[in-house]
């Protein structure tokens, strides 16, 4: 019997842009109060991967008390895989400008920044052009409100919400302690809202729709709808907004050119899926749905069996090596050794028993490395050296 | 007292950004720019400019991957070695590259045209394999792609 399978498109992300005026002057005309608690029933979660309640964050943000608060859209897309967050900006970027500016009215911030990544540079020109139409209208309707392009410089740890702030500030983009959280001391000491791209096109869809629209959408504790980035070896590349809790085996149905071995979900940092487990496995945040549940910032690799999962990792590990910031050891130095451990298993220099070693490593990586980049090593090392032990070594 | 051009560069680059640290990254990118790379002269005239220890600037450029520090052409090539870019034949590009140009990965052409580069992942894994020439993107890239492209900035720079 042939399997028969669900994936729910849906279309919110990329319609409708035109009702930016709309949207903005209904929703600051409500009480910030309403405002957040609108978000924190729509179960929102941030959408570049770390899933913290972004309801939440814009409520601690705003009841922190400071002079100067901050919004900070988060561009600096970085992660192996992902493209989302370019197409929004190319695509829809007054919706993110108008979430920008809800949050300011919410947060009690005059200032935001759009944080775009160096690779990025070419969208710039577009974007300014949409700021500066932006500002016309909030000049307009009285609201204090302005937002400027922070351009990065190709650092893929920028992306952590504290190592861009440093970077903002003009120094190395090396991640902050926490705490202090940047809901309490974030850009330049302020209470800072920081958000992904997606995160912030998704509030703009809860102020047109309502939260329960977009609860309504996807399954328990992972509401809503998720850009995925889908890459790799699949006949359809691109960008596609699905809801979220769907069974990756249905995914691959959907997207996998038949041959399909293994799934990377979320990226280099993120999770290698083997063909064995695509059953057991569903795309979304905590919470059990089917077997375990993975989060994403959006980015799917799918890999047929014409590839080397040692070349796999092999080229993670790179990546890493290259874009750790080496203020941590653990990172610093356990990116380096990975690298070189699993290549000298490879050729015979070390014995098939040196990856154990080498997991313990990662294990150590994921309780002492300052930041997310160092911790989350760990995921895709383990994922794919478990399952795919034969190729590490033969 | 005349100015040379690098200091009359970071000068109005400051006056334009500010002189305050978080002014530094755009400064500096601005400077890249014009020049392609921060020499260390052009550095030293940052720290003076804006008052900040020089070795901070040094500190903070070398970090970035696109603040270059040493010489480059003027048109920077940046092919994406990430995942799906070598999976989808990133070394066949990077041969046809440097089989035009005549330069390894982290060379420049001697008449300071081209420099080419690899760099991790640029986005554009749904259009793979991909590069950056400057700040423009180009997707989906073959050998024979790469023959015009590049010709065209061979023929622009002349």
């Amino acid at each position: 019997m042939a399997y028969s399978y669900q994936l729910k498109r849906v279309d919110f992300i990329f319609k409708n842009e035109n009702n930016w005026e709309k949207v903005l002057a209904t929703t600051i005309k409500k009480k910030p109060e309403d405002i957040i608690n609108e978000l924190i029933s729509s179960e929102l979660k941030g959408r570049g991967g770390a899933g913290f309640p972004t309801g939440l964050k814009w409520k601690l943000t705003a009841e922190a008390k400071a002079k100067n608060k901050y919004v900070i859209c988060n561009a600096d897309e970085g992660e192996p895989g992902t493209f989302k967050d370019r197409e929004i900006l190319s695509r829809v970027p007054y919706k993110v400008l108008t979430a920008m500016a809800v949050c300011g009215y919410v947060t009690g911030a005059k200032e935001g920044y759009i944080y775009l990544r160096g690779e990025y540079k070419f969208l710039e020109e577009e974007l300014n052009k949409a700021i500066e139409e932006f500002h016309y209208y909030c000049k307009e309707t009285n609201l204090d409100f302005k937002v400027k392009i922070f351009m990065g410089s190709g650092a893929y740890i920028c992306g952590e919400e504290t190592a861009l702030m440093e970077s903002m500030e003009g120094r190395r983009g090396e991640p902050r302690n926490k705490p202090p959280f940047p809901t309490q001391a974030g850009y330049m000491d302020g209470p800072t809202v920081i958000n992904n791209v997606e995160t912030l096109v998704h509030t703009f869809t809860i102020f047109e729709y309502g939260a329960k629209k977009f609860y309504d959408l996807g399954v328990q504790y992972s509401r809503g709808t998720k850009l995925f980035s889908v890459s790799g070896d699949t006949p359809k590349p691109g960008i596609y907004e699905l809801e979220l809790g769907m069974s990756l085996q249905d995914f691959v149905y959907e997207f996998g050119d038949g041959d399909t071995k293994a799934v990377q979900v979320g990226g280099a940092s993120g999770f290698l899926v083997p063909r064995k487990k695509f059953n057991d496995t569903a795309i979304g945040y905590q919470g059990k749905l089917v077997g375990i549940s993975l989060p994403t910032g959006g980015s799917m690799m799918l890999f047929n069996s014409s590839r080397s999962m040692f070349n796999v990792l092999d080229n993670y590990l790179e990546f890493f090596r290259e874009e750790s910031c080496g203020q941590c050891t653990p990172c610093r130095v356990g990116c380096q050794q990975l690298l070189l451990g699993i290549k000298a298993v490879k050729r015979g220099e070390k014995p098939a028993s040196y990856l154990e070693k080498l997991l313990r490593l990662t294990e150590t990586m994921q309780y002492t490395a300052k930041c997310g980049l160092g911790q989350s090593v760990a995921n895709s090392f383990s994922s794919i050296v478990e399952n795919f032990r034969e190729e590490m070594i033969y | 007292m005349l100015m040379d051009p690098v200091q009359s560069l970071v000068k109005g680059l400051a006056d334009k950004y500010g002189r305050t640290r978080e002014s530094l990254l755009p400064v500096m990118q601005g400077v890249v720019q014009q020049e392609k790379y921060l020499s260390e002269y052009s550095m030293v005239e940052i720290a003076r400019e804006m008052d900040i220890p020089a070795s901070d600037v040094y500190g903070t450029a070398t970090f970035y991957s696109f603040l270059e520090t040493q010489p480059a052409g003027k048109f920077i090539i940046r092919v994406c070695k990430t995942i799906t870019c070598a999976m989808k034949g990133k070394n066949q590009i990077l041969f046809s590259i440097q089989d035009m140009l005549k330069i390894k990965v982290g060379e420049t052409t001697p008449d300071n045209r081209f420099t080419l580069l690899e760099t991790n992942c640029l986005g554009w894994c749904h259009k793979a394999p991909a590069m950056l020439i400057n700040d423009e993107v180009y997707t989906d890239l073959t050998p024979e792609k790469i023959r015009e492209i590049l010709s065209g900035y061979i023929k622009k720079s002349i």
